[in-house]
């Protein structure tokens, strides 16, 4: 890794606390949800982490994201909430949604992170309309779009490419490639090996960068939204990841064979949890007491998070009948009795 | 007050939103042209960042509304054809309808889609001929169809005001009917249906453009001495239950002719309503009017033997009165 004289030594640390973040928090939802504490399925978002903290890391709070299934990691990097991501997750009033969406619908408006998204590449266009926005408000917020290379074929991500390009919204499209649309591999879905190079058909900027390299992708989400700051249009960068775990929670009982265990061990091998900390210890920005604390911080958050959930009262029954319309008229939602 | 256009009663509700607040902002497929005509003169008056042709991407620009309703805007959608509702289908139900329920309540999502030339219109086959309002009602969206100029423009105004996805349709088959239209702003509110012909034998309960169908023949059965009321939804969801069902009350019977689809198609939930509603003040079965469950036919004969159409409502109408006895 280069030395980044752009980036303050906080700036550093704090990439490697959202990183550790991520991966301890959905760690810790893996166990809540083998022990049925979470209802469902969850995607974890391990081995992606540096993806997450280096693009929001050169976001501001008010700029806007949307997110995927796989949201907690962007969802943690935009400033979430630990206590209220965990509450929704386990169904409480207190979650983000008030248990209505659960772990594939967290989103807080006010962090500017306009949901993760159960539908794959819906939430592009959604960020084009956020980026529409800022530009006819007079605003230099700009939108983020992440989906992966599963949603790099979903027609509406093509649309939103396109949109945002003749428009020149100010919109970074962030495809995490993670090699795999469930058990898919991206080589037998798409015939062009940088998915990147789809962004030239749109007339705008394509980057490829190494997803495993936190700074790396910094670098390049700054760039992109530095340029639609200026007015200067959307960018597609292509963050080559990798998950270290299965699509899904449920994966391990399915005995999916999709991928090898080399493969894995290989990746793993490029863990950012590793690389990163080991290369800020080298660079004297970050001993191992700091280190440890900042890992203890983290273990606190998590616990306090956790304790919070649990300590959320469950929503009354009848509350799944309300929040569906701003405005309200009687009879409406009907009801199935 | 003037006679107009349902089609400009439509672009001056639009206009005169556009004009109040700078937040509304139009986009669709040749809305600065214009093709439909709802638009005509607005890239003029209001310049090219509130008015917004899109490429032929339906899915992308219903999730653009969506995006941007989030950040404060109040976009309007125009949909150049029915059936390209079905191109969005994801964006509006899953995205636009579920969102601000599945994130718990926040946010608000004031988007209008307005559907100019819905329903059938004469030799435009089955993708360009569908009223497809049932499948998004069963999804929860807000809908209208107005069927006079003046219900256009005031639902559309009230359309536009919402904060919540509304969709607005309005039927090929009424766009040049002439009317009396206010020249002011004003709104008639969502959930108000209209008693637009009062009557004692039977209630034909008709949507969209079989309101004036219905009012036509109940002046026909007038004269043969039966007296029929025509009632006009207007608003599809909320619904006004209570008046239609006060209506359906006093008569004893009812026939609704409706324009969508037969099978799970909206009379058949109004059927539903009546008949767990007001069963006691039945004095013969429900009957529905609607589309066959085929898609539009090219050929006029065959297009025309699909669609609910006047001589069907008369000869049912008849036919119930007949079986059921007329009051005394």
């Amino acid at each position: 890794m280069d030395p980044r004289p752009d980036l303050r030594p906080e700036q550093l640390v704090g990439l490697y606390r959202t990183m550790r973040l991520i991966r301890r928090f959905e760690e810790r939802v893996v166990e809540l949800v083998n022990r049925d504490e979470i209802p469902g399925v969850t995607h974890e978002y391990v081995g992606q982490e540096a993806v997450a903290a280096g693009v929001s890391g050169a976001l501001r709070s008010d700029d806007v994201i949307t997110s995927t299934h796989r949201g907690h990691g962007h969802i943690l990097a935009k400033g979430g909430d630990p206590r209220r991501m965990m509450a929704e997750l386990m169904g409480r009033r207190g979650g983000y949604n008030r248990g209505r969406g659960g772990s594939m619908h967290i989103a807080d408006l006010g962090l500017g992170i306009y949901g993760a998204n159960g539908i794959v590449g819906a939430g592009a266009p959604i960020a084009c309309g956020a980026a529409l926005a800022a530009k006819l408000q007079g605003s230099d917020r700009v939108a983020v779009a992440f989906f992966g290379d599963g949603g790099m074929n979903q027609g509406v991500v093509h649309e939103a490419l396109n949109l945002a390009a003749i428009w020149r919204l100010p919109v970074v499209f962030i495809c995490e490639n993670n090699g795999y649309a469930i058990s898919a591999p991206i080589g037998q879905m798409a015939a062009v090996e940088r998915l990147a190079d789809r962004a030239a058909g749109y007339g705008m900027p394509g980057e490829w960068v190494d997803g495993m390299e936190v700074l790396a992708v910094h670098e390049a989400a700054a760039g992109a939204v530095a340029r639609a700051r200026r007015g200067e249009g959307p960018t597609l960068i292509e963050c080559r990841t990798y998950r270290f775990v299965g699509h899904f929670t449920a994966e391990r009982v399915l005995g999916l064979r999709y991928r090898g265990e080399e493969e894995i061990a290989a990746w793993r091998e490029r863990d950012p949890l590793v690389t990163y900390p080991r290369w800020l210890e080298t660079q004297g920005v970050l001993p191992p007491t700091d280190r440890a604390r900042v890992e203890a911080e983290v273990e606190a958050l998590l616990e306090e998070a956790i304790a919070f959930a649990r300590q959320s009262p469950w929503p009354e029954p009848s509350e799944a009948l309300e929040g569906m319309y701003a405005v309200p008229y009687p009879g409406l939602p009907a009801r199935g009795w | 007050m003037g006679e107009i256009r349902y089609l400009e009663a439509l672009s001056q509700a639009l206009r005169q939103e556009m004009r109040r607040d700078s937040r509304v902002i139009v986009l669709g497929e040749d809305v600065r042209a214009s093709l439909r005509g709802v638009t005509k003169g607005f890239l003029e008056e209001f310049g090219p960042d509130r008015v917004f042709d899109t490429p032929i991407s339906e899915a992308a620009f219903t999730g653009l509304a969506t995006g941007a309703a989030l950040a404060g805007l109040r976009p309007v959608v125009e949909y150049q054809i029915n059936a390209l509702l079905f191109v969005a289908f994801d964006q509006l139900v899953d995205q636009a309808q579920k969102l601000r329920y599945m994130m718990g309540g926040q946010g608000r999502i004031p988007v209008t889609y307005l559907v100019p030339a819905s329903g059938a219109r004469r030799g435009l086959a089955g993708q360009h001929s569908d009223h497809p309002y049932p499948l998004l009602l069963h999804m929860g969206m807000k809908a209208v169809i107005p069927s006079t100029p003046r219900d256009a423009k005031g639902l559309m105004t009230a359309a536009i005001r919402e904060d919540d996805p509304v969709v607005v349709f309005a039927p090929a088959a009424l766009l040049a009917q002439k009317g009396p239209v206010a020249d002011e702003e004003y709104v008639i509110p969502l959930g108000q249906a209209e008693v637009k012909r009062a009557g004692d034998d039977l209630t034909i309960i008709a949507v969209g453009p079989l309101v004036p169908e219905a009012v036509k023949a109940a002046e026909r059965l007038a004269a043969e001495g039966i007296s029929a009321e025509v009632v006009d939804p207007r608003s599809l969801l909320p619904l006004d239950r209570e008046t239609l069902l006060a209506s359906v009350r006093k008569t004893g019977r009812a026939v609704i002719f409706d324009d969508s689809n037969r099978t799970c198609g909206f009379a058949a939930e109004l059927a539903a309503l009546i008949a767990e509603e007001a069963w006691e003040a039945l004095r013969a079965p429900v009957r529905r009017l609607t589309r066959a469950d085929v898609p539009v036919p090219f050929s006029p004969p065959l297009e025309a033997y699909v669609l609910p159409a006047q001589d069907r409502l008369l000869a049912e109408v008849r036919a119930l009165l007949a079986a059921s006895g007329r009051p005394g």
